[in-house]
């Protein structure tokens, strides 16, 4: 009897959480779209969730290129089909790597600061006290932050991806001298502006959009204590995180599905 | 001057990314031949092979088209290929005939067209009425065994 109460205990309050983070959707959306005549909060913000995010995506994106334009080239050369590894390269990095890659560093390095900032706010009394100076949080903090992780995260991803391919373009090349225009033309042959950039594009546009709001939501709902704080962090990145591979599942299956 | 700063650095991130995505839309994806006005002509094939839809349509190497749809003649079983033929190839003769090729020994299949003689030029809708089927290097490989037991077997009688 305990086991089974206990249980529907759980899944109540799963529920209730579940519609909580609907609600604090739905109140950060239209706190985001009060926020957008604000774009210098906006900008602010720009820059705490995106260029600071520039470094890791970057870096991490060049290397990413050069393992794949290695590996590529490893299993390539034993079909003499080394010159399609441009295609194969941009090819992963457009459709897959580059939007989940990227959705899992911002969700590491931004997630985990929004859902800090938020936390911490909310432990200090801060945002009450925005509230007692009738200045809306919704408006003043979560929306600007919600509009900036939608703009940083698409671009990040299509950041890694074209970082990604000179990469590749780099050891390819540079390292086992696949001509340059077979590199770039067969990339150009096999990949599509709608089927596979836009695709990719819309990817890292929900996963921006998933993490936000699971960053933003987690530091709103988090107990006003360093450990409750402690805690929000580590759940915004592992949830974040498996929404975005299951996620990337689910988008793949239905975008590349019908080929 | 701090603010100042951390707009700079906003435009730089915003310009770096709008490139990025100018980059992956122009240089790695097609769109930078871009696809224009083009027309349909059919040509029925026994075999296509592992021929593909976006498959390239070439005239001497040259690339006219692109295999826009391939389906099965529902009277005659055959496989109908549509290849969309660049616009301004409008002069190609009625009595074109096409075969599928494949670049390199295992590379990808594409649809060579070689001009016939024919004062009438092809038309959107035309069909093409020579055609060659894929060559098939299982069959191939089949036949070469086949020739090659033929000997052995009359010297074993």
């Amino acid at each position: 009897m305990k086991l089974i109460a206990s249980l529907g205990a759980w899944a109540v309050a799963f529920v209730a959480r579940l519609g909580q983070s609907f609600l604090f959707l739905l109140r950060a959306l239209l706190g985001a779209a009060r926020a957008l005549p604000r774009f210098s909060l906006v900008v602010e913000q720009l820059y705490a969730i995106g260029v600071l995010t520039l470094l890791i995506i970057v870096v991490s994106g060049l290397f990413v290129g050069m393992v794949l334009g290695l590996q590529g080239y490893y299993q390539l050369v034993n079909f003499s089909a080394e010159s399609s590894l441009g295609l194969v390269v941009a090819l992963f990095l457009v459709r897959e790597l580059g939007p989940v890659l990227a959705a899992l560093l911002f969700a590491g390095r931004a997630g985990s600061a929004l859902t800090a900032e938020i936390g911490l706010m909310k432990a200090t009394d801060q945002l009450s006290a925005m509230e007692m100076m009738a200045v809306d949080p919704m408006a003043r903090v979560i929306g600007p932050r919600f509009i900036a992780g939608l703009i940083a995260m698409p671009l990040l991803a299509a950041l890694l991806s074209a970082v990604g391919v000179l990469g590749g373009y780099l050891i390819g090349h540079g390292q086992f001298g696949v001509d340059s225009g077979v590199y770039w033309s067969s990339m150009q042959n096999g990949v599509d502006l709608v089927d596979d950039v836009l695709n990719g594009v819309i990817k890292s546009l929900v996963f921006g959009f998933v993490i936000t709001w699971v960053a933003l939501f987690e530091g709103y709902a988090a107990p006003p204590t360093s450990e409750g704080v402690s805690r929000a962090t580590t759940r915004t990145v592992v949830a974040s995180s498996l929404a975005v591979l299951g996620g990337d599942y689910i988008l793949t299956a239905l975008m590349f599905g019908g080929l | 001057m701090q603010n100042k700063s951390i707009e700079i650095w906003v435009g730089i991130f915003i310009i770096l990314g709008l490139a990025a995505l100018t980059m992956l839309a122009v240089q790695v994806s097609n769109a930078g031949g871009a696809t224009g006005d083009t027309f349909r002509i059919n040509a029925h094939f026994d075999n296509i092979g592992g021929l593909t839809e976006k498959a390239p349509v070439m005239i001497g190497g040259v690339r006219v088209g692109r295999v826009g749809e391939i389906a099965i003649d529902k009277d005659s079983y055959r496989a109908v290929v549509g290849m969309d033929i660049d616009a301004r190839y409008d002069n190609l003769p009625a009595d074109t005939s096409a075969s599928i090729l494949t670049a390199g020994l295992l590379g990808a299949q594409f649809v060579g067209l070689q001009p016939g003689a024919d004062d009438f030029y092809l038309e959107a809708g035309d069909r093409l009425e020579i055609t060659q089927s894929a060559v098939q290097l299982e069959s191939l490989i089949s036949q070469f065994m086949f020739s090659q037991r033929q000997p052995e077997d009359s010297e074993e009688q």
